[in-house]
């Protein structure tokens, strides 16, 4: 990175501290953290689409409807997280190359499963043996999107239908006795009013997604705590540049700060958001808000 | 007959065809944690004793190859899985390994594996010994007296070993070597364990053909020299 870099080992203190930092080994964890805040930006979303289409199903007059709701949200809330990102990630990966298998190569007469490997044809690989690495990468982080967005929708979908039935039943009486279909009850009085009962619990999912981003490594995506392990540990001079002792608690403290830093502003903003959501609601901090106003 | 011969020669063709097909981009997947067999080096980029072998591997077999790092855990499953084509992570050929996937020709002679502990004084047959999952050496501690402790990575066994965590760690010695040799307070004991059968890479059961192709280059390696030259520039235990 700079000009001084050139011979590492003569150097000391904070220039041999700042070619250190820039290493391009470096520069894949400073990247990393961007790829945290992408997959939670993206995630987020989804989720919450995940469980809103979930709750809405739970509450659905239509019996097959609710049965599929309710069993997704009580199928995924009760696996282990693990187990779901070590099982479930390949399973759905496979479940993709055998509908594109049936489609693409109708004529394959060979069984998918040999023993233990999992066989389809190379024009239905997901992504095809011979793309670019980044195609690789970029399909592994849309898995991880996918898988992550389906658990946490599932809890969104419990907090979600919580909050639907918080609602006063008397808001929906009123909405009905002005005339208002099922429809209309749904989408202009019941889903306003839920947010406020779903944002405590909506955000509590938030902060353990922030936290839940390691597990991505489970499915081949590099983040940043995999990064600080590779990193921190101790290396020696064969074989780097730079080599150092153990350092990963320094690491995993930066982490640390990082985090807190994080939280904290998620924090702050669901205090602003929470505030915009009360106003003008018949609960108690709706209330206290107009007597502060008036 | 004549016939018959040009079906044979148009389907080995047509075989072939369908194996360059499938394989125009081999996978090679690897831990980038196991210095010196493979480990990421200050680019980021995949380099050690596996690396160059690799390299020279696909360019002997005339394959295109593209480097992608794995963690240990899972490295076997997603192979199977089709998420890459070839193990290249120092993993020893085993009977157990062997049921679920396919190994090349051994590319290294097996490696003694040794402990790494703070004193020459441990109690190797009753105290707490350090190995990576999933290893031979976490079968072979499992196997002795010893109570094993079990880390995901290389990097973590040993950092066990100095937080007194645990008593010893065992791992392949050429591994161990170079942290015995850069860090004054751990020593390598002179008890060694002579486990594993070398080296080798790693095949889907049904890539016969690749697994052909790979274990030919290594053999061409082996009688020119050039694979003793790598073992020797890395510290990967005996030659040839």
């Amino acid at each position: 990175m700079f000009s001084f870099c050139t011979d590492p080992a003569s150097l000391e203190g904070v220039k041999w501290l700042s070619c250190y930092l820039t290493t391009v080994k470096h520069m894949s964890m400073y990247y990393a953290v961007g790829t945290v805040l992408l997959l939670l930006s993206i995630t987020a979303p989804t989720a919450l689409a995940f469980g809103f289409a979930g709750a809405s199903a739970a509450r659905s007059q239509i019996a097959p409807l609710r049965w599929i709701g309710k069993t997704y949200i009580a199928l995924v809330r009760g696996i282990p997280d693990i187990a779901f990102f070590l099982f479930f990630v390949i399973a759905l990966d496979q479940a993709f190359e055998y509908i594109r298998h049936r489609i693409k190569c109708p004529d394959w007469e060979e069984p998918v499963r040999q023993g233990n490997d999992f066989i389809v044809c190379t024009a239905a690989k997901l992504p095809l043996g011979n793309a670019p690495q980044w195609v690789h990468e970029t399909y592994g982080f849309m898995l991880a999107v996918l898988t992550f967005a389906i658990v946490f929708g599932a809890f969104a979908a419990n907090v979600l239908f919580g909050a639907m039935r918080a609602v006063p039943k008397g808001q929906l009486e009123t909405a009905e006795a002005y005339g208002m279909s099922r429809r209309q009850t749904f989408w202009r009085v019941l889903v306003p009013q839920m947010w406020v009962f779903a944002l405590p619990g909506l955000s509590n999912l938030w902060m353990v997604l922030i936290k839940a981003t390691p597990l991505l490594f489970l499915l081949g995506v590099e983040d940043i705590v995999y990064w600080a392990r590779e990193l921190g540990g101790a290396k020696q001079p064969q074989f780097t540049e730079y080599p150092h002792p153990d350092w990963r608690m320094w690491y995993f403290a930066a982490l640390l700060v990082f985090y807190l830093c994080f939280t904290k502003v998620s924090e702050f903003a669901l205090d602003r958001i929470m505030a915009k959501l009360t106003h003008g609601q018949a609960t108690a901090a709706g209330e206290a808000q107009r007597k502060a106003a008036a | 007959m004549k016939n018959l011969y040009l079906t044979t020669a148009a389907l080995a063709v047509a075989g072939s065809m369908a194996f360059a097909d499938a394989h125009s981009v081999v996978r090679l997947g690897t831990e980038g944690a196991y210095p010196p067999y493979n480990f990421l080096n200050d680019d980021g980029e995949v380099d050690g004793f596996e690396r160059e072998v690799g390299d020279e591997l696909c360019a002997r077999a005339e394959l295109t190859c593209e480097w992608v790092t794995n963690e240990w855990d899972s490295i076997i499953p997603n192979l199977v899985s089709g998420n890459y084509d070839v193990i290249i992570a120092g993993m020893s050929i085993t009977d157990e390994r062997d049921e679920v996937i396919d190994f090349s020709e051994a590319y290294t002679q097996p490696d003694p594996s040794a402990y790494l502990a703070l004193s020459a004084d441990v109690d190797l047959a009753g105290g707490v010994v350090a190995a990576q999952t999933g290893t031979i050496q976490a079968a072979f501690v499992a196997s002795t007296g010893a109570t094993l402790l079990e880390f995901a990575t290389p990097d973590e066994t040993v950092a066990a070993v100095k937080a007194g965590e645990a008593d010893a760690v065992l791992a392949d010695k050429s591994f161990l070597q170079p942290i015995a040799d850069s860090d004054g307070e751990v020593m390598l004991l002179d008890q060694e364990e002579l486990i594993g059968g070398g080296v080798g890479l790693g095949v889907r059961e049904s890539d016969g053909e690749l697994r052909d192709a790979l274990s030919a280059a290594i053999a061409s390696m082996k009688a020119d020299g050039s694979l003793n030259v790598l073992i020797e520039k890395w510290g990967v235990g005996a030659t040839f």
